[in-house]
């Protein structure tokens, strides 16, 4: 048996692993089978992350973190975890191959999924001009038009990254201002490439192989009109990753996992949760990394206690 | 042994379309995150399958026309080519299983 498994590769599982490394506890960590990094994979320049003045390109940052932790002797598994059962005191968590694994305390910190707008034709032009990820698809949208829908600091970045390759770039927003940080907000208004669809909201994406243009509905007087583009960027938030322990660990209204307090003890001892998949507010790489580190000295502390019993 | 080859755009219809096992062309670049997260992954079952299918990797920074005339237009994009004809295609970085599941048929 395991002192202790982590499951999850962003800022909060690589940090909660560098300290159970570096406290002896010999951590496994569950990275998956291609989502190791986590969310920072998809971006590029992390300009707000403290100690690199000059900004680190986020896949780096995350290589960094991961070289960081297995220095002290983190085992990391590139697998997926399929499935947890946390009722016993042995946590076990079974990997997508079937493989069980026991360990006395559980770090939790699968972080978010992107979120999808629900509309019938998401899926199938995903791929086809739909896209998630503007560091991976901008490139194929050289001179061409292109909409980003979300008002928040993903939402600009994306925006203003697109503008490299793009002619144009309208940013869809439900509001009339925006939820961004002032900085971001500002490079976006600055940036002549960057238009606004105010109080508007996607309803319908057309085109048979390739996206062609969109409905966007008024959200205020609920007019719709046509936007012809080649290329639509979704970047309207996340959600938290929670669907494997829906039914095992109390969840709050915002749908993270409950912690008690400033810790991040979940409702099952021996079980801890960081990271974005904890936090509906903050939801930065720094704000991941010390969420892990809470983690880190909260499992370190139980399995102390354990010990002593 | 993987079976993982690189194509470029001098060598493309000689070593995938022309080619009697299927190939998986796998368009990436090094900008893309997910493309690293699912190259081991392509990688592995490219040695699973032993001859029955090639993973083929290609760069679209250094070949933006066949890029372009595959209409790519999201990366990691998979596709397969079987008797010089595209098969299947397979979106995004996917968990192995899911991978295999879209290739059913062909491994």
């Amino acid at each position: 048996m395991h002192q202790i498994i982590i499951i999850g590769s962003g800022p909060a599982g690589f940090t909660a692993a560098i300290y159970a490394a570096r406290a002896g506890l010999e951590p496994l960590l569950f990275a998956s089978s291609v989502a190791i990094g986590g969310e920072l994979m998809n971006t590029t320049e992390v300009e707000n992350f403290p100690g690199f003045p000059d900004g680190i390109q986020g896949p780096e940052l995350m290589e960094k973190m991961q070289e960081q932790a297995e220095k002290f002797g983190t085992e990391v598994r590139y697998e997926d975890v399929a499935e947890v059962d946390f009722s016993g005191d042995a946590k076990r968590v079974t990997t997508s191959d079937g493989t069980v694994h026991e360990a006395q305390a559980v770090i939790y910190a699968t972080g978010s999924a992107y979120r999808k707008l629900g509309l019938p034709d998401e899926d199938r032009l995903s791929g086809h001009g739909v896209s998630w990820c503007a560091t991976c698809d901008g490139f194929f949208f050289r001179e061409k038009t292109i909409a980003v829908v979300g008002g928040g600091d993903s939402a600009m970045e994306e925006a203003t990254f697109l503008t490299r390759f793009a002619d144009k770039v309208t940013v869809i927003h439900r509001r009339e201002e925006l939820k961004a940080s002032r900085i971001m907000q500002q490079r976006a208004f600055d940036n002549p490439k960057i238009e606004f669809a105010w109080n508007s909201e996607v309803a319908a994406i057309h085109g048979e192989t390739e996206v062609t243009g969109l409905t966007l509905r008024d959200t205020v007087d609920g007019s719709e009109r046509e936007l012809p583009i080649d290329g639509l960027f979704i970047a309207i938030g996340n959600d938290p990753r929670t669907h494997l322990v829906h039914d095992k660990l109390e969840l709050t209204a915002d749908g993270t996992i409950a912690v008690d307090g400033r810790s991040s003890k979940t409702s099952v001892s021996g079980v801890f949760a960081a990271g974005d998949v904890v936090d509906p507010t903050y939801r930065q790489a720094v704000t991941a990394a010390a969420s892990g580190t809470v983690a880190a000295l909260d499992a370190e502390h139980y399995l102390t206690m354990l010990g002593d019993q | 042994m993987s079976d993982t080859i690189t194509v470029t755009e001098q060598n493309f219809d000689e070593l995938v379309l022309q080619s009697e096992t299927p190939v998986l062309v796998d368009f990436w670049a090094a900008w893309c995150g997910p493309c690293r997260a699912v190259a081991p992954v392509l990688d592995q079952i490219g040695g699973e399958q032993d001859g029955k299918l090639v993973i083929a990797k290609l760069n679209v920074d250094e070949n933006p026309n066949l890029a372009a005339r595959y209409r790519i237009t999201s990366i990691p994009a998979m596709k397969v080519f079987k008797g010089g004809e595209e098969v299947r295609e397979i979106i995004g970085a996917m968990p192995k299983p899911m991978i295999e599941e879209h290739l059913s048929g062909i491994i």
